[in-house]
């Protein structure tokens, strides 16, 4: 990617951004539910009409849609965003200390993952329609199909209750808590990106330079390890790159099974209380986040893949 | 008869599939006739009896029959799986070959709409959408249409671009055929079938997204009978009484994988590209 190519992106991504802040404020403008009232109720006390709508006045509820729009934009775009109503503490200050978690959570579950996938689909591959091919195929076909909130509260009850080798609510810091959540979580994604390994692998085999391997008389492991997997590989980060995305967004359920202190279980908390600070924040977020890992998956495409490196001088050259 | 005989010994595995679905569809519709007991017929001195006995799966917290619950969460599970792949079906349709056919401007619009959705985790905002408006059944399908119908947008678009420029189309403008004619008769028939294929092997996936809002609290109601409530419901009691997690579950798992199965099955008839593999 060169500087214009980089220019463009960071401009749509700006402009999803502001699509994204405007749908989310749009949502919970027109949202039932008395966000003066959710306050009060927060703090114990509902006091008179009068009051309420003192304090609807006084935090700007009553003013036009795109005044609160843009007031609200400002003072995101200066890390203030604003006072959660249900928990009365600075939305910035809520999200940090849970964005740690989460993003520990997503890591973890992620290399499970490539641990998993990786070895699988391979094998799958050069195997392909033997038995180990089958048996791997409906291994995953049976992930995607099972919920993973059921996959979750299976291994609550089996592993972490029945037979007690993990805690059952996962609050808290510490490896131990993270494993079931982590589980939950691989488990479906792995049975994906094992087909999406297993597919890249076989078109990888197809190539010629695989024929041409072959008949110089390398062996097939090393054909396998020094040639088709690197190959194999590119298309696989870009999959990484979404399915980090995703994880961000997958992550509420299996949060909320396992009560572990994240993003999303934060988020579920914060719809149901109708905390719409925290709710727009929250989405505001995740989008900026997984914008950022795209960005970064794509410009590591330059780095590792040697026909984009090498176009590219050639390109700079003649330009 | 006898070609349908012919397209049942060529395709089994299909033919099995629809089989299943259509005895999935019947137990679902018949379940009035031949459940004696109401789903939502509550007896606190029942609550939480063993699976066995009169009570085959069981009963919940309410003493409600679980089995009873879990045959009638299909009715509502088919419908609104089904309802929400029809209208993604639809909405993404519309959208995508509107879009394609006349560009310029709606091109445009409905694009970066699409591109905005897309660059952006589904989940998230099916939960805050659903979440938002309050739960209900139908606000869980909304949501859910509102992230998914890009797919179908950007598919049908471009199939849609593939032929708008060829010759009969533009002999059929020359001719003077109108617009409307034009997108039913050439641009509808020929984005179709992979529209619905891609939509049958879908409706899995759409299944448990509503299970799953449902799950968080953001989908169904209590008291219905849906299979992701219902694990919601039971998720406090599990430890001591599993089944109340383990019946429902096992539900969504059998019908997403008869689902999944028919999905994969049909695509392989239908899409030529399969064929030389």
């Amino acid at each position: 990617m060169n500087v214009k190519q980089l220019t463009t992106r960071l401009m749509q991504a700006i402009i999803v951004l502001l699509g994204i802040s405007l749908m989310t404020f749009m949502l919970t403008y027109l949202a039932p539910g008395d966000p003066v009232r959710t306050m009060y109720a927060a703090s114990g006390v509902m006091p008179d009409k009068e009051t309420l709508e003192k304090t609807r006045e006084a935090m700007g509820l009553n003013e036009p849609f795109m005044i609160q729009y843009f007031k609200w934009l400002s003072s995101s775009l200066q890390g203030d965003f604003g006072t959660s109503y249900s928990m009365n503490k600075p939305v910035a200050s809520i999200l940090m200390s849970r964005i740690g978690p989460t993003l520990w959570l997503a890591f973890f579950s992620l290399i499970l993952m490539l641990l998993i996938s990786v070895p699988a689909g391979l094998l799958a591959a050069v195997r392909q329609n033997r038995f180990t091919d089958y048996f791997v195929r409906g291994i995953s076909f049976l992930g995607l199909s099972i919920p993973n909130f059921w996959v979750g509260l299976l291994l609550v009850y089996f592993v972490a209750f029945k037979l007690g080798l993990f805690p059952v609510v996962s609050m808290g810091a510490g490896i131990d808590k993270m494993v079931l959540p982590a589980v939950t979580l691989a488990f479906a994604m792995s049975a994906k990106y094992t087909r999406q390994v297993r597919a890249a692998v076989l078109e990888e085999l197809n190539q010629d330079y695989v024929n041409g391997a072959r008949s110089r008389g390398l062996k097939e492991k090393t054909i396998l390890i020094r040639h088709v997997f690197p190959n194999a590989l590119l298309p696989l980060i870009t999959l990484i790159g979404l399915s980090l995305g995703s994880l961000l967004g997958g992550t509420a359920v299996v949060e909320v099974i396992f009560s572990y202190p994240g993003l999303g279980s934060l988020a579920v908390s914060a719809i149901t209380a109708y905390d719409y600070p925290l709710i727009q924040a929250y989405v505001l977020w995740i989008a900026f986040l997984y914008m950022l890992i795209n960005l970064i998956v794509d410009l590591s495409y330059g780095f590792l893949d040697p026909r984009i490196r090498e176009g590219r001088k050639i390109y700079e050259k003649n330009a | 008869m006898k070609r349908m005989l012919d397209f049942v010994r060529l395709h089994k595995q299909f033919a099995i599939l629809s089989a299943l679905v259509f005895l999935l569809i019947l137990t679902a519709v018949s379940a009035p006739l031949w459940i004696k007991i109401s789903p939502y017929d509550s007896n606190l001195k029942d609550a939480f009896l063993p699976p066995g006995g009169e009570h085959l799966f069981g009963t919940d917290k309410l003493g409600r029959d679980v089995f009873s619950r879990v045959i009638y969460g299909s009715r509502i599970s088919l419908t609104s799986s089904l309802l929400l792949t029809i209208s993604v079906l639809f909405l993404g349709t519309v959208l995508g070959i509107t879009a394609g056919y006349f560009g310029g401007v709606i091109d445009t619009v409905v694009m970066r709409i699409a591109d905005m959705l897309i660059s952006f985790p589904g989940m998230v905002l099916a939960i805050a959408v659903a979440g938002i408006m309050g739960a209900s059944t139908m606000n869980a399908v909304i949501a859910i249409l509102i992230v998914s119908w890009t797919k179908y947008a950007r598919l049908a678009r471009s199939l849609v671009l593939k032929i708008r420029h060829k010759d009969y189309i533009y002999a059929a403008l020359t001719t003077g055929s109108k617009n409307l004619y034009i997108l039913k008769k050439y641009m509808l028939p020929n984005v179709m079938p992979t529209l619905i294929v891609t939509a049958a092997s879908d409706i899995g996936t759409m299944m448990l997204e509503l299970a799953g809002l449902s799950f968080l609290g953001f989908g169904a109601k209590p008291p219905l009978a849906e299979w992701g409530l219902m694990l919601n419901e039971g998720r406090i009691y599990m430890m001591d009484y599993p089944w109340l997690m383990i019946y429902p579950g096992f539900a969504i798992c059998i019908v997403v994988v008869i689902f999944n199965l028919l999905g994969d099955s049909l695509r392989d008839i239908l899409d030529p590209r399969n064929k030389t593999k």
